[in-house]
């Protein structure tokens, strides 16, 4: 298989990272080689083998649904790119 | 005291303990050599003036039944530190300042350890060789324009270096013990959910962990017994009983059963690590241990799975750096545009390329072929592990299959980088436990490593097995100090 540059385009939108020509051309080469590599795979047969979702084998705990952090309002906004008191700034999205 | 900074961790504590040694002396000691030894560019954000002043504190009132009391450390910048810097290695959190503290880092200093700073690394922990950190290479003290091996490469080389006695790093493939192998320390890749992730910067979730890295075995049992926790905060941390493994720790091993994967030779492996290894079943023989011809068959398939598992996860972890709620922000005419040119001017080129491998592999009418045969692969390789176990106590096997390379060596080659970790990423796969000791060196002086994977949660046999070869390796690194102004 082969990834081109339109396909390259279409993970740059949906991964929300913009790519030039130049680049968006290094980045099909270097996918390229990349799943090459990958497809080695494909010798495999897999129908009757359950996917891994966790090298853990523990049900996950339960607990009570209580609030244990409280008043934090400052420190989730301290480190925001865009100064102000109560909100995260972003650009204006509607008009 | 002379030479503080060549003393062990078993050794300074002991000191402290003993009243030789002040905490001051120490981290004055440790933070001294460090300012020395800023050609190696190991750190990323310093805090020595805190550390002088918290040393001064302890030494007031020292509680000597602390299991680090006084010790000064220096930590991989993957670990969020509350109030002070925490950037992965990337631009996109240059000026990230976190307001709660990791529970791993939390462990340290709840048994009296001081925080120096904050160790290099490759951007968000991907690499093997710390040159995608945007805070750039990181020189590995065994020579000028080595690289430290990575993701922990800033970790690797400030211990070998004996800026800090002991560090921890983050292993998702290979990130402590490839590292540790290239610069002659010893690096512990725990079990899956031994050591919380609460706090640590996420790349892989179903792979990363965290674990101690030291000058010799003894230094991280200890520190692997103060950083593994049950946590709640982390829903995937496990409850099991932990051993106190310095306490435990043994080198009679006689009987211990050790295999040996014969898919492990790979095609191209230099002679020397095939000696190395030769030279390691003949000391594992020497202390009794019995030697056990095994097969992991899917070995092969471990990379290939990897590079689906690992990027799957990040490209869904590293959704969170939009430029809105914490990290860097580019301008942009609207909130696409702002998303999209913070993403490429915050995240460096390796990144990209994973979360875009990542991405795609998720995307629809890609998700089976890819992402669904990688999870069952797995499986595979986990089942090759269960069957092995039921004959072995133990695995070994070459940490790396070569000494370190040159800075610049493998930049533009993303597979053959990616190859470095082709012994070291089946371990993750599986959730198992690994550690990396330092074996011998190569025709150009350069350490090479020996690995010994666990079954789950038996950190204490590895450690126990490592002890022992140890004593009979009789490892010394060569440092010159070449770097010292």
């Amino acid at each position: 298989m082969s990834i081109d540059l339109k396909t390259i385009k279409h993970i740059s939108k949906l991964s929300r990272i913009s790519v030039d020509e130049k680049k968006a051309e290094k980045l099909a080469g270097d996918l390229n080689s990349i799943f090459n590599f990958i497809e080695k795979l494909n010798e495999l047969k897999t129908e009757n083998v359950e996917p891994l979702t966790s090298v853990a084998e523990t049900t996950l705990k339960l607990r009570a649904d209580e609030v244990k952090s409280k008043n934090l309002r400052e420190q989730v906004i301290k480190n925001s790119p865009k100064e102000n008191e109560d909100y995260f700034v972003v650009p204006k999205v509607i008009e | 005291m002379s030479d503080i900074t060549k003393q062990s961790l078993s050794e300074l504590v002991e000191n402290i303990k003993n009243k030789k040694l002040s905490s001051s002396e120490a981290t004055k000691a440790f933070v001294e050599r460090s300012e020395k030894s800023k050609e190696l560019n190991a750190y990323i954000t310093e805090d020595y003036t805190n550390a002088l002043n918290k040393a001064k504190k302890f030494d007031e009132k020292p509680n000597l039944d602390l299991k680090l009391p006084g010790i000064p450390m220096a930590v991989k910048d993957l670990f969020c530190t509350k109030d002070i810097r925490t950037t992965a290695g990337s631009k996109i959190l240059n000026n990230f300042v976190p307001t709660y503290e990791s529970t791993v880092t939390q462990n340290i200093w709840n048994e009296g350890a001081i925080l120096m700073g904050k160790l290099n690394c490759d951007e968000f922990a991907m690499g093997s060789s710390n040159e995608t950190s945007f805070f750039g290479n990181v020189q590995n003290p065994i020579d000028k324009n080595l690289v430290p091996g990575g993701s922990s490469g800033g970790s690797s080389s400030a211990v070998a270096a004996q800026l800090t006695p002991i560090t921890i790093g983050t292993d998702t493939g290979g990130s402590i013990r490839q590292p540790a192998s290239f610069t002659g320390t010893v690096g512990l890749k725990p079990t899956y959910g031994s050591c919380s992730r609460y706090g640590i910067v996420a790349f892989a979730s179903s792979l990363d962990q965290a674990g101690p890295m030291a000058q010799n075995v003894k230094d991280c049992a200890l520190l692997q017994e103060v950083i593994s926790s049950y946590d709640e905060k982390d829903s995937t941390s496990i409850d099991f009983k932990r051993n106190e493994y310095s306490k435990e720790l043994t080198k009679d091993i006689k009987g211990k059963k050790i295999g040996i994967p014969r898919e492990y030779r790979v095609d191209g492996m230099p002679k020397e690590i095939e000696d190395l290894w030769k030279k390691g079943i003949d000391y594992v023989k020497d202390c009794g241990a019995e030697i056990i011809d095994i097969s992991l068959p899917h070995t092969k398939y471990a990379l290939p799975t990897y590079y689906i598992v690992a990027p799957a996860e990040a490209s869904s972890n590293l959704a969170r750096y939009d430029g809105v709620k914490y990290g860097f922000r580019a301008e942009g005419e609207n909130l696409i545009d702002m998303y999209e040119k913070t993403r490429s001017e915050g995240f460096g080129t390796e990144v990209q390329r994973r979360i875009m491998i990542g991405t795609y592999v998720l995307s629809s009418g890609y998700y089976d072929a890819y992402y669904l045969k990688a999870q069952k692969v797995r499986k595979l390789i986990k089942n090759d592990f269960d069957e092995a176990y039921k004959k072995v106590d133990a695995i070994l096997t070459p940490s790396t299959p070569s000494s370190a390379f040159k800075i610049g060596e493998k930049a533009n080659d993303p597979v053959s980088m990616y190859l470095n970790d082709i012994f070291t990423v089946p371990v993750n796969l599986a959730g198992l436990p690994g550690i990396s000791i330092p074996a011998g060196h190569d025709s150009k002086g350069y350490p090479l490593g020996l690995q010994i994977i666990g079954k789950a949660f038996d950190e204490q046999s590895i450690l126990n097995i490592a002890y022992a070869m140890e004593e009979k390796i009789n490892f010394k690194n060569n440092i010159t100090d070449w770097w010292i102004k």
